[in-house]
């Protein structure tokens, strides 16, 4: 069987990999799918270690799922705000939201 | 696997949270019907929420003098003291939210019947938060109570600055929580649990503790969500910039009730869950105590915009209540520091809320006029609003007689009886002392524009909004002149371990 | 029916929400000139009150032993060995449930006299000052809703008083009351009271406000201190406890009672067995060593002390020698207040405090001989005063003090149940008396602006030239029977019930303190019976002189009758002081009143009627009547004609001048207070202290100083050192703004930061 850690590094480079799309990304959207990333580097942690650590219990597993339905709604809300934003100033370039400052 | 029984989930301890979220859903389906002109009848039907929801706390809150704490949801959510008094704080703030949006919002032109039952839905996830006795709960509540927020924020659209506000938290508040759901998910792989009552028996080596080390990095990372949601330094930057651009009402509300959600679930977590890694986090906590205090009460003093002004004092605040919790890590300390946190919460609601009611008093439609020099000759015109902003500023302050004295000084006598033998929170208290120092010169400039500049200090108050006025200006001051009964209160808001 | 106990806080907050109401309303509420509202507001709270406490009264029916109803905790601090636990809680039993029914029942009378009262009143005080249209309007708006805040402030006050359950709440009511007294003394605070003439008639009413508020202060004095020693020797501040203490440490050391609480106590039976404890409690000599501090005086010691300094603070409020001098000047506050606060409820305090400490002056028969005399001669003294004044208004206020030193001499001689009985009588007949002077005084306004309004047409020189007019001068009066019926024939029933004609209310309580002093002690016996003729003499003088005879100044002539919102209440009080004797009716046995308060006065003991004593006080209360007929009432006082007791001579002057006794305060006190303070002002503070310490010392050694050191450190080294706080402050505050930038992933990048510190700091902890 794989070992656990290699499903840990695996989800760990996922997450980083999240992280530094925040970072770098301009475009609100791409910053949107970046933060998906991460929840399911976090998703990936979640069922391997219910598979390796804790099977018996459903939590790990029932906990997935609800990240997997947090993300959608975070979608939805996201995308919606993006869009009403866009409609506006015809931009999604998060650097030229900059309005509020200091 | 056990199949959960009817009793396990005890239904009726999390009355409350369940009545709230229900009504919040049906509220949004009657809304359709209200026509656009009679949306205050949504707002009187979720004050109707609100109250429903205040009674079956009123129950719980004698059953639970009875009979102590319970547990819901086959320990996943536990109803104690800490959980009641917390979500009675919510339903207080929120019921004053409403207030104070019943005017604002058909002036700004705003009115929507999703601003009350968005503000529903974010406190039923507040109220869920005070009674989280399992990460998962804990990760569901905090999104329960963001997600309708970063709506909120984004309230006043198409103004531009609600816009960018709502985008800003929006992309920081699922960064972050980003952070603390994998912080949950290596604490579950290093506990084999998410029950917190399970994290702290692997910890303290009862259980099978297959992996501590993944466990204490995942309390980091639960840490920097947590740290996020209370405006902690440097998890704060989100904070000026949304608390400007939201809507005002929404701002009061958020600064409040979020702030105290991520305070509930920041201190059962760490007290219930990671007892034994107290040194660590205490440490931590204590230093992020110390930059809060000091970033937020310095930066407040060179805003202009009173909003931004209150948003960094947010942060300063929640550089006090986070010295409560890294004194709370001393078992004898505990329930002083645990009732001390939550008393200050309660403080800093009623306090803050009064002064943005005020700020809201002084807007002018186009969302300008509340900058500090709009302060200025209030005292003539309107007298007793100058009074009563007065109150408000020497309680964020901490001078009597107000609420916010007592807050401080419970805090402050908590993080002292920590301090023996801990060189680092005395360090941290005397930070404490000395930025309230420097706020005084920012809080009380608000004053000094109202009585000695001289100006025509416009304000608009409705009766909604003098309601809410009053209530706050009430509280503040019977806070600071007979906190007794209070106190009592919060010296049962102890924290029990689910079961 | 012990639920029903637990609504009693409405019967303060109430008057309290009235309090809020006119306070911040009350200006709104008065649309028009005649407008009552804030006064309706006021009385419905008061009425309301009343309403509480006839079911209180109900409740106690069902259940005697009463309640302790916790409101909050007000106090709890310290551990251990000391603990202050002072919570608010009401104090339900049939002693406070009298003083309720008393307080509230002639409040609410009084407060809806008022409404009449005060819209006259006002409206002359406007005319006065020349205010017209809507300046007269707007005083009468502030004025008005004033005193009905303050009015009601006082009911409410006065309630947290008698239902407090600890001697602090007791304490707080007490001041509370203190300050409303003040507050209405001086209502009228910026009028001296001048007449046409423009000569101040009597005394500048906020003067008189600050002698009340300082005299009491006296006799707080003394009431603290007794409080800070019961605290001291019993630890504990509640009744109930501090009494059970101070018992059980007759018989066993200190200590071992200070944990005793009356709550435990309760199961044994209190009646009889803790008489029967007194009994021996009294006849022993009260040994035991109390611990104080350094000291260790005996118990017998200390209840002697706390006793007389509560007798201190009861001679203060409830005006008595040596304290009594602020009482007649009070009577510049309107008349309702002379009824209310001055007449029938706030004086009677300090009988309440003396009555409701009952178990401690058993305990002391010293302290309880002192409050006796003192009672006694207050009687004595101030009903002599009371002969020789011409003010209707004064002649009240001595008959009052005289009549709290009958209340004061019987609950010092134990008559608990006479003392009570005759607050509750008098409370009926002198705020019937005050009022119906009120209205004496309202008809002599009002007949005088006639008068004065018609006065070019009557050139007949009268009796105003001599002297200025004086509404409430009885030498002005006269004949008024014939213009006020009703006033008149309730003013008689009063003075017949004060002066203590059987059937009426005031023959039956004050004749059974007669009888308790005749059976304890017979020079207060005798000091009472001799006040007791004076007092029929006094109202007899009065009567006759104010509605017998023929009007002797144009006003008189043109009085007017009052108002029914005046005249109602003034009936419903004549009904009270003709029946208020049935409360505690001595025949076969009955003495409903005794058995009410034996439930809660652990001393009380009912005192039989004593056919002789009765006649004795009737018969003399009849020759002073009598008496003052062959002066007054035969041949009744012509215009500028001079009383008939002149001819007395320096008697009547001595009696007149009040025995002198602001004259003696001013030499004793007033006089060489200011004359040292004067020394200390002039010659200490400013001559010394200032011309030479300071001028000559301090400063010229300061400026030697700074001209050394300002050459070298006027480099900017300390002022730069102060600026430069705040200015490294600011500038800290403006750079770290900088770091705002407003771009989102700058922030983003921030908390990644915090992450990295974070688990770096953890990978420190756990790796290395």
């Amino acid at each position: 069987m794989i070992p656990l850690h290699w499903f840990l590094l695996v989800a760990a480079g996922l997450f980083s990999l999240g992280v530094y799309g925040v970072l770098a990304r301009r475009n609100a959207v791409a910053i949107l799918m970046s933060i998906e990333l991460m929840l399911n580097a976090v998703n990936l942690n979640l069922v391997a270690f219910w598979r390796y650590m804790a099977p018996e219990t459903l939590s790990g597993q029932a906990f997935a799922v609800f990240v997997f339905a947090v993300a959608a709604a975070e979608a939805a809300v996201g995308l919606a705000l993006i869009i009403s934003i866009y409609r506006n100033r015809e931009t999604v370039v998060a650097e030229d939201i900059n309005m509020l400052k200091w | 696997m056990n199949l959960p029984t009817l009793e396990s989930i005890n239904l009726a301890a999390s009355l409350p949270v369940l009545i709230l979220a229900g009504w919040a859903c049906l509220l949004t389906a009657i809304d359709l019907f209200i026509s656009p002109e009679r949306k205050h009848w949504t707002a009187w039907l979720a004050v109707l929420g609100l109250l429903a929801s205040g009674v079956a706390l009123g129950f719980e809150a004698v059953a639970y003098s009875q009979r102590g704490a319970v547990s819901a949801f086959g320990d996943m959510a536990v109803v104690d003291g800490f959980a009641l008094f917390l979500q009675g704080v919510f339903l207080l703030s929120a019921f004053l939210g409403i207030l104070l949006a019943l005017n604002y919002l058909p002036r700004h032109n705003i009115e929507r019947g999703e601003y009350y039952t968005l503000l529903l839905f974010t406190t039923s996830g507040m109220m869920l938060m005070a009674m989280a006795a399992d990460l998962i709960v804990v990760f569901l509540a905090l999104e329960l109570l963001s997600l309708p927020l970063y709506v909120l924020s984004g309230f006043a659209h198409p103004r531009l600055d609600s816009e960018e506000a709502a985008m800003k938290y929006f992309l920081l508040g699922a960064f972050a929580s980003g952070f603390l759901v994998y912080g949950i998910a290596l604490t579950y792989g290093g506990a084999g649990t998410t029950l917190l009552s399970g994290v702290v028996e692997a910890l303290v080596g009862g259980g099978p503790a297959p992996n501590p080390v993944l466990a204490i990095v995942g309390m980091g990372l639960i840490l920097v969500g947590l740290g996020f949601k209370v405006a902690a330094v440097p998890f704060h930057m989100w904070t000026p910039d949304v608390y400007q651009g939201a809507p005002t009402p929404v701002t009061a509300f958020m600064s409040v009730g979020a702030k105290a959600g991520g305070f509930a679930a920041l201190l059962r977590v760490f007290l219930i869950a990671f007892p034994a890694t107290g040194d660590t986090w205490g440490v931590v906590i204590a230093i992020i105590a110390a930059l809060t205090m000091i970033l937020g009460n310095v930066v407040a003093i060179s805003q202009s915009n009173v909003k931004r002004m209150l948003a960094y004092s947010s942060i300063a605040h929640a550089g006090y209540v986070l010295v409560a919790v890294a004194a709370a890590r001393y078992p004898e300390v505990e329930p002083l520091a645990v009732s001390a946190a939550v008393f200050y919460l309660l403080t800093y609601a009623v306090t803050n809320l009064g002064a943005f009611a005020i700020v809201i008093a002084l807007e002018r439609d186009d969302g300008t006029g509340v900058e500090v020099e709009d302060f200025a000759g209030l005292a003539k015109t309107r007298p007793w609003l100058a009074i009563a902003m007065t109150l408000f500023m020497l309680s964020l302050t901490g001078i009597p007689p107000s609420a916010g004295m007592v807050g401080k000084f419970f805090v402050f006598q908590a993080a002292v009886q920590a301090s023996v033998g801990d060189p680092l929170i005395l360090t941290v208290t005397i930070i404490g002392v000395l930025t309230s120092v420097i706020s005084a010169f920012y809080y009380l400039r608000i004053p000094v524009m109202m009585y000695f500049r001289d100006g025509e200090g416009q304000a608009n108050v409705q009766p909604a909004l003098g309601v809410a006025l009053a209530l706050t200006a009430l509280a503040t001051f019977l806070l600071g002149v007979v906190p007794a009964p209070f106190l009592q209160m919060a010296r049962h808001a102890l924290l029990t371990l689910a079961g | 029916m012990d639920g029903l106990f637990s609504i009693v806080p409405l019967i303060i907050l109430a008057p309290f929400t009235g309090v809020l109401i006119n306070v911040f309303f009350g200006r709104k509420l008065m649309p028009r000139r005649d407008s009552v509202a804030p006064g309706v507001i006021a009385s419905s709270m008061a009425g309301f009150s009343f309403l509480i406490a006839v079911l209180m009264f109900f409740a106690l029916l069902a259940n005697p032993a009463g309640a302790e109803v916790p409101v909050l905790t007000w106090i709890n601090v310290g551990d251990g060995d000391f603990t202050l636990h002072i919570p608010w809680t009401l104090k339900v039993d049939t002693l406070s449930s009298v003083m309720m029914l008393v307080v509230t029942g002639v409040g609410t009378l009084i407060h809806i006299y008022a409404i009449g009262y005060m819209h006259g009143d006002i409206d002359e005080k406007a005319a006065s000052r020349g205010l017209e249209g809507e300046e007269a309007l707007d005083f009468k708006r502030r004025r008005y809703a004033r005193f009905f805040a303050f009015f009601n402030l006082f009911l409410g006050s006065m309630l947290v008083l008698v239902t407090a359950n600890n001697y602090l709440m007791m304490f707080v009511g007490w001041e509370l009351v203190g300050l409303c007294s003040y507050l209405l003394i001086g209502f009228w605070f910026d009028s001296p009271e001048k007449n046409e003439a423009g000569q101040i008639i009597g005394v500048l009413n906020s003067s008189a406000g600050r002698k009340a508020f300082v005299v009491n202060r006296v006799g707080d004095f003394g009431m603290l201190l007794a409080i800070m020693l019961i605290f001291w020797s019993f630890g504990t501040l509640e009744f109930d406890d501090v009494f059970a203490r101070a018992e059980c440490m007759i018989e066993a050391p200190q200590a071992e009672c200070l944990t005793l609480s009356a709550a435990e106590l309760a199961p044994q039976g209190e009646g009889e067995a803790a008489a029967e404890e007194h009994g021996e409690g009294e006849a022993r000599a009260l040994t035991t060593p109390i611990a104080l501090g350094p000291f260790a005086p005996t118990l017998g010691v200390v209840v002697t002390a706390i006793t007389l300094l509560l007798l201190l603070g009861a001679t203060g409020k409830s005006a008595q020698i040596p304290l009594f001098v602020w009482l007649p000047d009070a009577m510049a506050g309107p008349t309702p207040v002379s009824a209310l606060i001055h007449a029938a409820t706030m004086v009677t305090a300090g009988i309440y405090m003396i009555t409701r400490s009952n178990v401690l002056y058993a305990m002391a028969p010293v302290s309880g001989m002192v409050v006796a005399v003192i009672g006694g001669a207050t009687a004595f003294v101030a009903a002599s005063i009371a002969v020789a004044q011409f003010d209707i208004k004064r002649v009240l206020a001595y008959s009052t003090i005289s009549q709290l030193g009958f209340m004061i001499a019987a609950v010092g001689l134990g008559g608990y149940i006479a003392g009570i009985f005759h607050l509750a009588t008098h409370a009926f007949f002198k705020a019937l008396l005050f009022l119906g002077s009120g209205s004496v005084i309202h008809g002599m306004e009002h007949g005088h602006h006639h008068a004065h309004g018609q006065g070019e047409h009557h050139d007949a020189p009268h009796g105003e030239d001599e002297r200025p007019f004086d509404p409430q001068d009885m030498r002005q009066m006269g004949g008024l029977r014939k213009h006020m019926p009703v006033t008149t024939w309730v003013y008689i029933i009063g003075a017949l019930a004060l002066a203590g004609i059987p059937p009426l209310a005031g023959f039956w309580s004050k004749d059974e303190i007669l009888l308790d002093a005749s059976l304890n002690s017979t020079l207060v016996y005798i000091l009472l019976t001799v006040a007791a003729f004076f007092t029929a003499f006094y109202m007899g003088r009065q009567v006759f002189m104010v509605f017998y005879g023929s009007e002797r100044t144009e006003a008189a002539r043109h009085a007017q009758e009052s108002p029914p919102v005046m005249t109602i209440p003034l009936i419903v009080l004549a009904g009270l002081s003709v029946v208020g004797g049935l409360i505690n009716l001595p025949v076969g046995g009955l003495h409903p009143l005794g058995r009410w308060l034996e439930e809660s006065v652990a001393n009380a003991h009912i005192a039989s009627f004593n056919i002789l004593v009765a006649t004795i006080s009737t018969v003399l209360a009849l020759v002073a009547i009598g008496l003052s007929y062959l002066l007054y009432g035969r041949k009744p006082l012509e215009e500028g004609e001079a009383d008939p007791l002149y001819s007395t001579g320096p008697v009547f002057t001595f009696l007149n001048r009040k025995w002198y006794w602001d004259e003696l305060y001013a030499a004793i006190f007033v006089r060489p207070y200011n004359r040292l303070g004067d020394f200390l002002a002039n010659a200490v503070d400013w001559q010394f202290w200032h011309d030479f310490v300071h001028d000559r010392i301090i400063a010229d050694a300061f400026q030697g100083w700074a001209a050394i050191l300002s050459r070298p450190i006027d480099l900017g080294i300390v002022d730069g050192a102060v600026n430069g706080v705040a200015q490294l402050v600011e500038s800290t505050s403006r750079s770290l703004r900088r770091v705002q930038t407003g771009y989102v992933r700058n922030y983003a990048l921030a908390v990644l930061m915090g992450v990295v510190a974070i688990l770096a700091y953890l990978a420190i902890r756990f790796l290395v």
